[in-house]
């Protein structure tokens, strides 16, 4: 009797093995905002993803050498609401219940640095892309891995390009989203202007979710800068660059995060021109296996054309960077696996440090220094929105190396022969406004009223 | 720089006119029907797309204000009978929990088929500029189609019959009923105008502003503000008010970083409510 038990223990321990690892899909989870503030980014960057594991199940999946099959793509995920909180239950639910093989961040730094505390306790490797922000990357973590060019390097191509363009532009305004990002961002652009040789006139945030810039725009006329950089996420960078034109706001240079590459920023029409914005990938980029060449690293994933060739037959339009950073992702993730020949964490890791690629996306590799999983390889591009043919369109115009067309500069052109004379400021006296004393004014009136108040007889 | 503190301060009157209006409506209802409404918010988000789906038929935002204060005053009956009704005798916390389940009602379903994407109105009606004074026409408009509604409220309120009848269930609803005034169609008719007020405002605002279903809330908070810096229940008091309001964002933020206005406007509202919480014009409608 005793006996038939034991067998039947070990036969159910035996069968129980081998279910757990007759594995014939890949699970991937990730979340994203279908509803909240980052809405419309993240759907672009899901679209990518979703581009990458139709067309890698198509193929019959990825092949992995240590189970000699191809294994299918299964992206599981869920609306994070645009929430923190909502990020942390639901990556541990991913992990947890759903059993992801591999992680992708959610849209944004701020989700993204909350994603990767729960990742990272589980020691599963999440691919962040849509997350730009450098502080992530120095907390300890070793199993994230960063697609998007970082933060601190984010902004600084735009003072190269006012520095290259006009030699006299000596004053910069940085107007920025109170957001983790968008601080990161332009604190590192400060640092950078500050070393060459600028005056940074302005430097202050907004609350996110800003839909009034009045104030902050007569600030900037109040210092008349050379040039205004900074932004935040599409929607404020969107409207602060509407309410510039339409306070006519005659500086020289425009670059903003995130907005201008995105292509519905056109609808916002004659304010939307001459903007400068830096973006981590366009549809005109020219990076290419010849380029990958003459580096000596591997090409790897479908050429620029290609991709945007299927993102517009699935989705009937062009895709943006965010779409482009949702695929990369993917191919990333397809590459290291392909490369370790197995799922296991440790060995998938180890080729994801070893990584030195090209794809359409431009090149890919890590730190694995102080800032471990920090995307070494990536560079920005700078585009701007120029006329042509009576319609907006995107594009390149720094480096030199990656430009489409030139630079139209100063801004102030698109204002055509009604500004063609901006007056020479005399040097602006620092008149102190009466802000403070108005607000000691209506201080000292309230204590009165207080006073009169408790003494009446 | 002078011109830098006059552009802010005509943009800070002009906002703080529409921020009125907004904050009139709510002064309204808490003033005849002592309800917080906190649906306040969902309607004037409300407001901000009809407006928008107006303009996309043709029709000019301005040119479709009657038709969204029509609508607000009808939507606005609607929800009095359906949520305050039953409880208007009930205590507070029964009409604050009923307007916050409208609120919550409209945002979910708001997000649910507008998404949380930002619409904006592209409208232009062209601007005026003297130097570096630029004052934005559709500000303009905003600021006085809010001063032709307070005044029309206020002849509604002091010069007609109905009106009357409105300011004396305010005053004492006990008291008005005994003198043959049917107090249930007056309230019904308050929470109408005061619905129809936001969705008005909101209307305005997204003339000037991009919006999503999730805007109603901070225009619900100034109003907040506002009224009990203008005193519960006092219509001019409310308009004062959000002048006020308005110009301390516009002017104070030109000496001082955008982040700490809302911690200012709520230093206010915790002064006001310590030293005068009566309001600047407090009293009865």
């Amino acid at each position: 009797m005793r006996k038939i038990l034991v067998a039947l223990a070990v036969l159910i321990l035996l069968s129980s093995i081998s279910v757990a690892t007759a594995k014939d899909e890949i699970v991937i989870g990730f979340t994203m905002s279908q509803t909240g503030k980052f809405n419309s980014e993240s759907k672009e960057q899901f679209q990518g993803l979703k581009l990458w594991a139709d067309q890698v199940n198509a193929k019959g999946g990825i092949y992995v050498k240590s189970l000699g099959k191809n294994l299918t793509v299964k992206l599981v995920y869920y609306d994070d609401e645009s929430s923190k909180d909502r990020v942390q239950q639901l990556y541990t639910k991913l992990i947890t219940e759903d059993k992801a093989d591999f992680l992708i961040s959610p849209y944004s730094s701020g989700l993204t640095a909350s994603a990767a505390i729960v990742a990272s306790q589980y020691g599963k490797i999440m691919i962040a892309t849509g997350a730009a922000s450098d502080s992530i990357f120095n907390k300890g973590y070793n199993c994230i891995y960063q697609i998007y060019t970082p933060a601190s390097r984010y902004l600084t191509g735009a003072i190269d390009m006012l520095k290259a363009v006009d030699p006299n532009a000596k004053k910069i305004a940085i107007v920025y989203e109170d957001s983790k990002f968008a601080k990161d961002v332009c604190k590192a652009a400060k640092d950078y202007a500050e070393q060459n040789g600028f005056e940074v006139v302005l430097f202050e945030s907004y609350a996110p979710g800003t839909t009034d810039f009045t104030s902050l725009i007569n600030k900037i006329i109040a210092k008349s800068p050379d040039a205004i950089i900074g932004g935040g996420h599409f929607a404020d960078g969107e409207t602060f660059a509407k309410q510039l034109y339409e306070k006519r706001v005659k500086v020289k240079l425009i670059s903003l995060l995130v907005a201008p590459a995105v292509p519905e920023f056109a609808k916002i029409g004659k304010a939307a021109l001459y903007v400068t914005g830096p973006s981590q990938w366009e549809p005109m980029v020219r990076y290419s296996p010849e380029m990958a060449k003459k580096l000596g690293i591997e090409w790897f994933g479908p050429t620029v054309e290609e991709f945007v060739e299927a993102y517009k037959k699935a989705y009937g339009y062009e895709p943006g960077y965010h779409a482009a950073g949702g695929y990369v992702a993917g191919l990333v993730l397809q590459k290291a696996i392909e490369d370790a020949g197995t799922l296991d964490t440790e060995a998938v890791k180890k080729a994801l440090e070893k990584m030195d690629i090209m794809t359409f996306f431009g090149r890919i590799s890590f730190d694995t220094g102080e800032y471990y999983g920090r995307q070494k390889g990536h560079e920005m591009v700078y585009l701007q929105w120029q006329e042509k043919k009576g319609e907006l369109v995107k594009v390149v115009v720094w480096p030199e190396s990656a430009k489409s067309a030139d630079l139209i500069y100063p801004l102030t052109l698109k204002f055509g022969k009604e500004t063609t004379e901006t007056p020479a400021e005399a040097p602006a006296k620092e008149e102190k406004g009466p802000g403070f004393e108005a607000i000691l004014a209506i201080a000292g009136l309230a204590g009165i009223a207080y006073i009169t108040r408790r003494f009446k007889p | 720089m002078l011109d830098v503190w006059i552009d802010s301060i005509i943009s800070g009157i002009l906002l703080g006119l529409v921020y009125g209006l907004a904050a009139i409506g709510l002064s309204l209802i808490w003033g005849v029907m002592k309800v917080i409404n906190l649906s306040h918010g969902a309607f004037i988000a409300l407001g901000m797309f009809t407006a928008y789906f107006l303009f996309a038929f043709g029709l000019n935002p301005y040119l479709g204000v009657p038709i969204i204060f029509a609508l607000g005053i009808i939507l606005g009956i609607a929800v009095y009978f359906v949520a305050l009704h039953r409880i208007i005798d009930a205590p507070e916390l029964s009409t604050l929990l009923s307007t916050f389940s409208i609120s919550l009602f409209i945002i979910g379903l708001g997000t649910f088929v507008w998404t949380t994407i930002p619409y904006a109105i592209d409208i232009h009606v062209g601007s005026i500029s003297i130097g570096n004074i630029t004052i934005l026409g559709t500000k303009v408009i905003a600021g006085i189609v809010s001063i032709i509604l307070t005044i029309l409220l206020y002849i509604f309120l002091y010069r007609t019959k109905t009106g009357k009848a409105v300011r004396a269930v305010s005053m004492n609803r006990v008291a008005a009923e005994l003198m043959g005034i049917n107090t249930t169609r007056i309230l019904a008719l308050s929470f109408g105008i005061g619905i129809a007020l936001a969705m008005t405002a909101g209307a305005l605002i997204a003339t000037i502003f991009p919006f999503t279903i999730l805007s109603g809330g901070v225009y619900e908070l100034k109003s907040f503000v506002i009224c009990v810096l203008g005193g519960l229940g006092s219509p001019i008091g409310a308009l004062v008010g959000g002048l006020i309001l308005g110009i301390i964002e516009n002017v104070i933020t030109l000496q001082i970083p955008t982040g700490l206005v809302p911690f200012i406007e709520f230093t206010i509202l915790v002064a006001v409510l310590l030293i005068k919480p009566s309001g600047l014009l407090g009293g009865e409608v």
